[in-house]
């Protein structure tokens, strides 16, 4: 049984915490220990319902606000299958936090206030689902007791989503659920509130939702590590272990090594010790290669047949993350997989504009900020665009005077 | 791949990019279940050669003999090197003074014997094995979590992290927790520990121990523990977690063999961590320790 992961997203005081929260104490997931200390804290802040945020606003300040900073991982499952759900963050100022949060995701509970309908972080948290190719979305208008269980509110708000989608080209499934999450209407049994609501429930969609395989034709891993045993058994060996990005290894493969181009075969594989004919997408591989070729930590060992270009010059959409702004000439770290390179800005073409749902014209990227930029590398880049391949179309960007992850990448 | 093969191929990718970005990492082993299986990845992430860094435990004095001796033989089998902290000795030297009356314990002190071994063995990289579904401030851990100068985690600050790409640059003085098996479960951990035939300390299992009531809790009889009016009885227990003895409650149970641990865990109301008095202190009693360094 694979594990869904999901992110969930939307403005503040959404009720993400409160869903999750409601999500777990349905499915049983919460224990006697941690619904009594819900119970006893609902109490004591005066409550007369059980606040579930409290099953995962974890730090201190987060209950003094009632608000959600980090992201937290809650983990749970049903006897239909296993999840992995983020809670995220809703202001602008964590969207940092968002973004760790959806990075791995291949669902999205994209939450809104139906008093409110689409505010800007909604606008925000939907463009980055979409930065990071998370195609299934479900839509889930929270807090509906609060107008009444009203149809056509329901419906205006679909609305405004299908025009904000209708905008771009993007591969989307798009789902709607109204539903209250602090009372339970339509996460795990359909609302008596709501007889005009003919779709599933929040639980039986995502324990229903297929995931696509991502299938890469290109056969390729980055080295992690090298491991030179130097006993007397294994006196020559020279394993290049990391994990295979994509396609499939096999015994006796041409494979060549990028930056430097050295060519050679695969003389065997193993895993753990152990000795394998193939090896595929996602697993840990040793290669042991026929000639006494170079490679060393960040270098790509490759099936020669590949399909990918190098260049020193890339653009790419950019969600900045930290304080000090990105700026041409600024030079970064790029971190692809695990290689390193210096980059340098060479020009920042375009921001969004959140009010308009365009991206403008721009000089510079503000915290939170996506945009696309053009950038020049030190070393030449092994690449394919994010929308053909998610392993090697993102990379990290780190401030060298901070060493903080300062922003992510999407090649175009 | 299923569920275990996942979480392993998650964590040894981890454990290989440790020893691929930092200088001088090591492993933090408590002689726990956790702190068992990521010894067993780091054996796996090396094959067929040996673990490329030293373990370092930090010896609260109040631990139970039988995770003692399992240690001494995991390090023999596995062929590392051992640095053992010793909280006595701090509290010998005046570092620490030892906390005093019926809930005293050794859980908070053994912050202080870490941060000084780090510093004192120049570790740039610690990694041990905490899970995110333990506890509610665990659950907002990144996987490459950066400690200042001090040993502080600043949880309004902590860096993004993307895919699977970790950053673990830092500034001398600076150091990382790193936690490869965040994403497990306690199940998982069983699970795990039944199909690779590990080896776990006996006080897991079910057996006879003497133990006395305190807040509701089966708290183990022991010279550590100060109790005075408290009735002790024989009772058949185990530990679903193995902390310092003063701060480890048992629970009920007759399970003596994994297949029994783990069908209790999946029928189990309370949660792993319900049975740890260090944690019950205050409302952000984990967080509060980690602010200063806690492991």
């Amino acid at each position: 049984m694979k594990t869904l992961r999901i992110t969930t997203a939307g403005s503040v005081d959404d009720g993400k915490s409160t869903l999750i929260g409601r999500l777990l104490y349905e499915t049983n997931s919460l224990k006697t220990d941690q619904l009594e200390h819900i119970e006893t804290k609902s109490r004591s802040l005066g409550y007369d319902y059980l606040d579930f945020s409290l099953a995962t606003d974890g730090l201190l300040t987060e209950r003094e606000q009632g608000i959600t900073i980090d992201v937290s991982n809650l983990y749970f499952s049903t006897p239909k299958r296993r999840f992995i759900i983020a809670d995220a963050p809703g202001h602008v100022e964590y969207t940092r936090n968002m973004v760790t949060g959806a990075s791995n995701a291949e669902v999205a509970i994209i939450l809104l206030d139906a008093r409110k309908g689409v505010m800007e972080q909604t606008k925000r948290h939907l463009y980055i689902t979409q930065l990071l190719g998370i195609k299934h979305l479900i839509f889930t208008v929270n807090k509906m007791d609060l107008i009444e269980y009203d149809h056509d509110e329901f419906l205006k708000i679909k609305t405004q989503i299908d025009k904000l989608l209708g905008e771009y080209t993007w591969e989307t499934q798009s789902f709607f659920i109204p539903v209250a999450a602090l009372k339970g209407d339509n996460i795990i049994s359909k609302s008596e509130n709501m007889p005009w609501y003919k779709g599933e429930t929040l639980l039986s969609l995502i324990e229903s939702i297929e995931i696509e395989q991502d299938i890469q034709e290109n056969t390729l891993l980055q080295v992690q590590h090298v491991i030179r045993p130097k006993t007397e058994i294994h006196h020559d060996y020279r394993g290049f272990v990391g994990k295979v990005k994509s396609g499939m290894f096999s015994k006796g493969d041409e494979v060549e090594v990028f930056p430097s181009g050295s060519k050679s075969k695969i003389k065997a594989i193993e895993k753990y010790g152990e000795e394998k004919t193939n090896i595929g997408t996602g697993e840990n591989a040793t290669l042991l290669l026929e000639d006494e070729i170079d490679a060393s930590r960040g270098n790509t060992i490759l099936k020669s047949n590949h399909s990918l270009q190098s260049s020193n010059q890339i653009n790419a959409k950019i969600c900045w993350m930290q304080s000090n702004a990105l700026n041409p000439n600024n030079k970064y770290w790029l971190q692809h997989g695990v290689q390193k390179s210096m980059v340098k800005t060479k020009e920042i073409n375009t921001k969004m504009n959140w009010q308009k749902w365009i991206s403008e014209s721009t000089e510079s990227l503000q915290m939170n900020d996506i945009g696309e930029v053009s950038f020049q590398l030190a070393q030449p880049l092994l690449f394919a665009p994010f929308h053909l391949n998610k392993k090697l179309g993102a990379f990290i960007l780190i401030d060298p005077n901070t060493n903080n992850t300062a922003g992510v990448g999407f090649i175009q | 791949m299923n569920t275990l093969e996942q979480l392993e191929e998650e964590a040894i990718y981890i454990i290989r990019e440790v020893v691929g970005q930092f200088n001088n990492p090591a492993l933090l082993f408590s002689g726990g279940k956790d702190s068992i299986i990521l010894l067993h990845l780091c054996k796996k992430a090396f094959l067929p050669g040996r673990i490329p860094f030293p373990l370092l435990h930090v010896d609260t004095g109040h631990n139970f003999p039988e995770t003692i001796k399992l240690r001494d033989e995991l390090v023999e089998k596995y062929q590392v090197k051992l640095h053992v902290g010793s909280v006595q000795e701090s509290i010998d030297q005046g570092k620490v003074i030892e906390e005093k009356g019926k809930y005293a314990s050794r859980n908070t002190l053994q912050t202080v014997t870490l941060l000084e071994s780090i510093e004192e063995l120049k570790f740039d990289a610690c990694m041990g094995g905490a899970r995110r579904d333990e506890e509610k401030a665990r659950a907002k851990e990144r996987i490459f979590s950066v400690r200042d100068d001090f040993g502080q985690w600043n949880e309004k600050l902590q860096r993004p992290e993307l895919f699977d790409m970790l950053n673990g640059q830092i500034h001398s003085g600076e150091n990382v927790r790193v936690f490869p098996i965040s994403n497990w479960t306690e199940l998982d951990v069983w699970e795990y520990i039944r199909k690779e035939n590990l080896e776990i300390p006996s006080i897991y299992f079910s057996h006879k121990r003497a133990v006395f009531v305190r807040d509701g809790q089966l708290m183990p009889s022991s010279d550590f523990i100060f109790n005075e009016k408290e009735e002790t009885f024989i009772e058949s227990v185990r530990f679903r977690t193995v902390g310092d003895m003063s701060c480890t409650a048992a629970v009920p149970s007759e399970a003596i063999d994994l297949d029994t641990v783990i069908d209790e865990i999946r029928d189990s109301a309370i949660s792993e961590r319900g049975a740890r008095m260090d944690d019950k202190r205050s409302e952000g009693a984990m967080e509060e320790r980690k602010k200063v360094g806690y492991f």
